[in-house]
């Protein structure tokens, strides 16, 4: 093996082992926090307790996973379908002119800041959503700026995934004579699927992971959801409200909740990564 | 301090005379002179750490070898630091509680908590009994308090706030019992939130609800048990529901410590006390406990 290829071959495998090393390290100092907490007050009254208030000594986690869930599925549910189109729409139906602008404003999507998404949440599109009741702090605002906010996601990834399905195939069809909305559907579609799965993985995980404009929108409220316009906390707002006031055995309350969001995710991600797979 | 060289005692002894004109403790810092160089860490409240930040500044210029640093963590962590010896001052935004006793609050000023509604909501003033009931869900719509026909939001904090804790002690709400509607972390978006809903009820920092109300966002603070609810009243003891924002040392502080804290009480920093919106307090020593 020349020398080049060697250093390249080390350098990479070291790279490959320390980003794989920094998502242990994370675990273990998750677990390292939360042990104290887990030895003392035990798993299973996470799920148990009648309610959320750690200084009171009552720990129930489960409404929080079922916002943090509820909000993250539905705002791919939004994204998803949103994105792909979007990028169908580039490719296929928008004149060159249009499809670079609209690609443009995709990306400026993606760099705004989360802050600026939960404010203009919170004073323009609570107070719309309050007039369906209540004070428009709800699951349904959360979701619907989740939403927006990972919707670049889906519409960037959809797009290389579409600009890689095969020409030869497409021309082939075309020259067949089949119609437009038949090559996507029966082509494109299938032959992107991967890439478009990617998208909405990465999306669904940002939305897991997404927390400013959430705690800004979602009230926070921590009881079990009955529809989506009850409000609800998710597991990482709970961990940005009460972290920073948090001493000693709160504090490792906290981190028990991360330690469940990253079981939430991890879980997720490993359950749709394999249903992926067979596709390539 | 025999190594310091002469002029350079002058120097020090000269600025920090001059910095502490016209302040009572001039005489203190003549003697803590020779140690007014060094490095100070503070940690603790997020709520005193940005006013602490602007008069470190401060201190800083008049004492150029002295470094003072500020970090922030909540209350519960300045006093843990404080008393670990891990920070050489603590920030806390609320009184020492009983089984903090083995260490000195040096309060540097006062903030008040007031109840605010939405301009368009007709109500003045509620009582303590009636802001009990409508925490813990007994009275749900404002006509029951003589207000118009709509359901109340409860607008309420998370756990383990300083503001928080000095509504439930005031009111004496078991935080158990309350039933909110949403649940809000910085003040900003106490106010947002009554903002964009007309029949909210929330609670929040006076100082921060007044600069608001100056810049004619819609909400109004309400009185409580007569008492108008105004950094003045705070200012002047009236406002029954405020904190203290303080200093947490152990009960030897070093000189440099000793000279900072006495530097955050005195009125050489009451402009920066008011620009972040906090009652200053009187510049006598240990005005706190």
């Amino acid at each position: 093996m020349p020398r080049s290829d060697l250093l390249l071959m080390i350098i990479s495998r070291v790279s490959a082992l320390l980003s794989a090393a920094v998502v242990l390290v994370i675990l273990g100092f998750l677990f390292r926090e939360a042990t104290p907490a887990l030895l003392e007050i035990g798993l299973s009254r996470f799920f148990t307790d009648r309610s959320w208030h750690p200084l009171s000594g009552n720990f129930n986690l489960k409404p929080m996973i079922v916002a943090t869930l509820v909000t993250s599925l539905g705002a791919v549910a939004i994204a998803g379908p949103l994105g792909i189109a979007s990028g169908l729409f580039v490719h296929f139906y928008a004149p060159p002119a249009l499809a670079t602008w609209h690609r443009r404003i995709v990306e400026l999507l993606a760099g705004i800041p989360s802050v600026v998404f939960g404010l203009w949440g919170l004073v323009v599109l609570a107070p719309i959503i309050a007039n369906l009741g209540g004070s428009g702090q709800n699951l349904l605002t959360a979701t619907v700026v989740l939403g927006l906010m990972v919707l670049p996601t889906v519409a960037v990834l959809s797009d290389n995934a579409v600009a890689a399905a095969p020409r030869e195939a497409i021309h082939g069809a075309a020259a067949l004579g089949m119609s437009r909305w038949a090559i996507v559907w029966e082509i494109v579609l299938p032959e992107s699927r991967s890439g478009i799965a990617a998208g909405v993985i990465l999306a669904l995980t940002r939305a897991l992971g997404e927390t400013m404009a959430v705690l800004m929108l979602a009230g926070n409220v921590v009881e079990m959801p009955t529809s989506l316009l009850s409000p609800g906390r998710t597991l990482n707002a709970n961990i940005a409200l009460e972290l920073g006031y948090a001493s000693t055995s709160h504090r490792s309350v906290l981190f028990v909740s991360g330690l469940i969001l990253m079981l939430v995710v991890s879980v997720i991600v490993i359950v749709i990564s394999r249903r992926g797979r067979p596709i390539r | 301090m025999k190594l310091i060289h002469p002029a350079l005692y002058t120097t020090v002894l000269v600025i920090s005379l001059a910095g502490c004109s016209g302040s009572p403790s001039s005489e203190v810092s003549v003697e803590a002179d020779g140690n007014l160089s060094g490095k100070l860490t503070l940690t603790g409240s997020s709520t005193v750490a940005p006013l602490v930040t602007e008069i470190a500044r401060r201190f800083e210029e008049r004492h150029p070898k002295a470094r003072i640093d500020v970090q922030t963590g909540g209350s519960g962590k300045g006093i843990a630091d404080a008393r670990m010896g891990v920070a050489d001052i603590g920030m806390a935004s609320r009184a020492l509680k009983s089984d903090e006793t083995d260490l000195t609050a040096h309060q540097i000023a006062a903030d008040g908590v007031g109840l605010i509604v939405h301009s368009s909501n007709p109500i003045e003033e509620l009582t303590a009994e009636q802001v009990n009931s409508i925490y813990t869900n007994q009275t749900q719509n404002w006509k029951d308090v003589g207000g118009d026909e709509s359901e109340i939001i409860v607008v309420h904090k998370a756990e383990g706030r300083a503001t928080l804790d000095v509504f439930l002690n005031h009111f004496s709400i078991d935080n158990t019992t309350v039933k909110a509607d949403v649940i809000v972390g910085e003040n900003e978006h106490g106010i947002k939130t009554v903002v964009g809903t007309e029949n909210a009820i929330g609670y929040v920092s006076i100082g921060t609800a007044e600069a608001d109300i100056a810049a004619d966002v819609p909400i109004r603070l309400l009185s409580l048990g007569g008492v108008e609810a105004s950094t003045a009243t705070v200012a002047s003891g009236e406002f029954p529901m405020s904190r203290p924002l303080s200093l947490i040392t152990t009960d030897s502080p070093s000189p440099l410590a000793m000279e900072f804290i006495r530097f955050c009480q005195s009125t050489e920093v009451h402009d920066l006390v008011r620009s972040q919106y906090f009652v200053p307090v009187t510049s006598e020593p240990n005005a706190a406990q």
